[in-house]
C-alpha cells in the first residue's frame, strides 16, 4: 500500500469536488432537511416541558445527515471518472485497487464527517447559547453528544462504501445517488426512530448498534473491493 | 542503421506468444505473436475492431488475456505482476482522459505521484517542455483543444519514464496540423530511444514512424519491416516508358538478365524483376540496342497501403 498514491487520489478528488458545483450544492443543501425540524422543535419547546426532550432526543434525527451526505457525494466517485474517460489512464498506472478505492473513500469520508461535525457543532452551540438551562441540559445530554460523535463516522463510512459500490456499477451519478439513498433508508430510519423515541436510547443499545455498524463497515470494504473489477471498469461493461 | 535495428531485436522489450482475448463467444484477437526490440517503434495496424486497443489493454495489464503468454518490460504478463509492469510502461489511450476540472499541472501532479516520480516538479516541467506546453501548465484541461489534450496525455506518459510506451491511435480525430505535431513528438521520442508500441490505422504515419509493423485483423496477418512486407507480397517491378510502342517487345525483354516477365498496361511496360540493380541496366542496354527512345525507367514501389489492402482490404 503506497501512501503517496492514496494521497494522490485523495488530493485529486478534493480538487475536483471543490470545482464541481453539483457536489458543492449537494453538500450544502442536503443537510438542511435534517437540521430544520430539530432546530425548530428545540426553539419552540417550552422550558417547563423539558421532559419531552428526554423522551424525544431530536438531535439524533440529525444523524441521518451523516449517512446521506456521503451517499450523494460518493455517487460521483467512479461515475465521474468514467464520464471523463479517466479510468483507463489512472488504472494504467501502478496504483493498486485498494489504494485507488481508499483514496476515493477518504475524499468522500473526510469532508462528509467534517461537515457533519461542523453542523452538529453549530446546532448544538446554538441550542446551548439560546436555550441555556433545562432545555440545553436535556437536548445536549452526554449520551446524545456521544452518539453524535461515534455514530457520525460509522454512518458516513457506510454511506461511502455503499455509494462507491453503486458508483462502480452504474454510469450515471444521479442513478447512483437514488439507489444509494434507497439502500440507506433503513439506516436513516434508525436515526429517526431514535429521534422520535420509538427506540429508546440506552448505552447498551448504542453499543450494539455501533458494533453492528462497525461490522457492516468492515464488511463493506470487502464488498467494494469485490465490486472493483479493473477489466469491467475499463471496458465499461456492467 | 540496419546494424542498430538488428541490435534492437536481440533485446526484446515485449515478447508475445499466442496471445488471445475473447469476450464470451466474441474473439477480440487470437494467436498473436511478436517481439519488440529495445528502442524500436513497432506499428500495430488494422481496421476498426481488429483488436488493436484490446491488445494494448491486455499488454498494459488492464484486461486479462484468455490464452497465450507475454513478457512486457522484462516481466511475465501475470496478474501478480500487474502493478510492476504498469510501473515500467505508460499507456496513452486514444482519448487522453484528463481530469477536466483540474489544470494541466494538477493533472500531471496527480500522475507523477501515481507513478512515484522523484522530483515531480522538475519532471513535470521537463515533460511539459517536451510537448511544447510549458506555457499552458495552468490552463484548465477541459478548455484545451483535442490536439493539446493529446499532448498533455503524452506529457503524462513521459512522467513514468517508461521502458515501453503504448500509444493507441495517437492522431485519431486530430486536425492535420495537430496530427503533424503529435507525429513530430513521437519522432522525438524515437530519437531518444524510447520503445514504442503504436496502434494506428493511418498507414502514412506507420510508414513514417515505425521500424517494423504488424498487421492485425483479429489474427496477425503479417509482421516485418514495411519494405520486407512489400517484397514478400509483391514482385518487384520496373516500369518502362518509351516514346512509341516497341515492335517486338518479347524479343527485347526475353532473356534480359534479372527480368522474369513483362506486360504492357496504360502505355507502360511493366517488368517483373528479381533484382532491380541487375535488371535496370540490362533493360536499358536492351532498349537502346533495339533502337527504342527511352523516356524513363524506374522501380514501381508498393506502398504500405498496398500491403495493408492486399492483406485485409477486402475484409475491413
Amino acid at each position: 500500500m503506497s501512501r503517496r498514491r492514496v494521497l494522490a487520489i485523495f488530493r485529486k478528488e478534493m480538487r475536483e469536488f471543490r470545482r464541481n458545483k453539483q457536489v458543492i450544492s449537494t453538500m450544502a443543501l442536503s443537510p438542511i432537511g435534517f437540521l430544520v425540524a430539530p432546530v425548530i422543535f428545540l426553539f419552540a419547546v417550552n422550558a417547563s416541558d423539558v421532559s419531552t426532550l428526554y423522551q424525544y432526543p431530536v438531535l439524533l434525527f440529525t444523524l441521518a445527515m451523516a449517512a446521506l451526505v456521503p451517499v450523494t457525494v460518493g455517487a460521483y466517485s467512479i461515475t465521474g471518472e468514467r464520464g471523463q474517460g479517466t479510468l483507463e489512464p489512472v488504472l494504467g498506472t501502478p496504483i493498486l485497487a485498494r489504494e485507488f478505492l481508499l483514496g476515493k473513500a477518504l475524499a468522500v469520508f473526510v469532508p462528509a464527517v467534517a461537515e457533519s461535525y461542523l453542523l452538529f457543532g453549530v446546532v448544538d452551540g446554538l441550542v446551548w447559547v439560546s436555550r441555556p438551562g433545562a432545555v440545553s441540559a436535556a437536548a445536549l445530554r452526554p449520551l446524545v453528544l456521544l452518539a453524535q460523535l461515534v455514530f457520525t463516522p460509522l454512518l458516513a463510512w457506510m454511506g461511502v462504501w455503499i455509494s462507491m459500490t453503486i458508483s462502480a456499477r452504474v454510469s450515471d451519478a444521479r442513478v447512483a445517488q437514488q439507489i444509494g439513498t434507497l439502500i440507506m433508508l433503513p439506516v436513516i430510519a434508525l436515526s429517526v426512530l431514535f429521534g422520535f423515541h420509538v427506540l429508546h436510547i440506552t448505552v447498551a443499545l448504542g453499543v450494539t448498534v455501533g458494533a453492528a455498524l462497525a461490522a457492516l463497515d468492515a464488511a463493506g470494504l470487502l464488498v467494494v473491493s469485490a465490486a472493483f473489477d479493473r477489466e469491467r471498469l475499463v471496458l465499461g461493461t456492467r | 542503421m540496419a546494424v542498430q535495428s538488428q541490435d534492437r531485436k536481440t533485446d526484446a522489450m515485449v515478447s508475445v506468444r499466442g496471445l488471445g482475448k475473447t469476450f464470451g463467444d466474441k474473439v477480440a484477437f487470437a494467436d498473436v505473436s511478436f517481439e519488440i526490440g529495445h528502442g524500436e517503434v513497432f506499428g500495430f495496424l488494422g481496421p476498426n475492431g481488429a483488436g488493436k486497443t484490446t491488445t494494448v489493454r491486455t499488454l498494459g495489464t488492464l484486461i486479462a488475456p484468455t490464452s497465450g503468454s507475454a513478457v512486457v518490460a522484462g516481466l511475465p504478463l501475470t496478474p501478480a505482476n500487474g502493478a510492476k509492469i504498469r510501473s515500467r510502461i505508460a499507456i496513452v489511450p486514444e482519448s487522453p482522459g484528463l481530469y477536466q476540472r483540474l489544470s494541466v499541472r494538477e493533472n500531471l501532479e496527480c500522475f507523477a505521484d501515481l507513478y512515484g516520480t522523484s522530483d515531480p516538479r522538475e519532471r513535470i516541467t521537463r515533460a511539459l517542455t517536451a510537448v511544447n506546453l510549458a506555457d499552458r501548465a495552468d490552463d484548465v484541461s477541459g478548455a484545451l483543444s483535442k490536439g493539446l489534450r493529446q499532448r498533455v496525455g503524452l506529457a503524462r506518459a513521459l512522467l513514468a519514464d517508461p521502458a515501453v510506451l503504448f500509444l493507441d491511435e495517437p492522431t485519431s480525430g486530430l486536425d492535420p496540423a495537430a496530427a503533424e505535431e503529435a507525429l513530430s513528438l513521437i519522432e522525438g521520442l524515437r530519437r531518444d530511444g524510447v520503445t514504442i508500441f503504436l496502434t494506428t490505422h493511418r498507414l502514412d504515419e506507420a510508414e513514417r514512424l515505425c521500424d517494423r509493423v504488424a498487421i492485425l485483423n483479429t489474427t496477425l496477418r503479417m509482421t516485418g519491416r514495411p519494405a520486407e512486407l512489400r517484397d514478400r507480397l509483391f514482385a518487384r517491378t520496373l516500369t518502362v516508358r518509351v516514346m512509341s510502342p516497341l515492335g517486338a517487345p518479347d524479343a527485347v525483354f526475353t532473356g534480359v538478365p534479372g527480368v522474369d516477365g513483362w506486360r504492357f498496361a496504360d502505355g507502360e511496360y511493366l517488368l517483373t524483376v528479381a533484382d532491380v540493380t541487375v535488371a535496370a541496366p540490362a533493360v536499358t542496354r536492351a532498349l537502346v540496342s533495339a533502337g527504342a527512345d527511352v523516356l524513363s525507367i524506374g522501380e514501381s514501389r508498393h506502398s504500405l497501403q498496398d500491403v495493408y489492402l492486399e492483406l485485409i482490404g477486402d475484409q475491413s
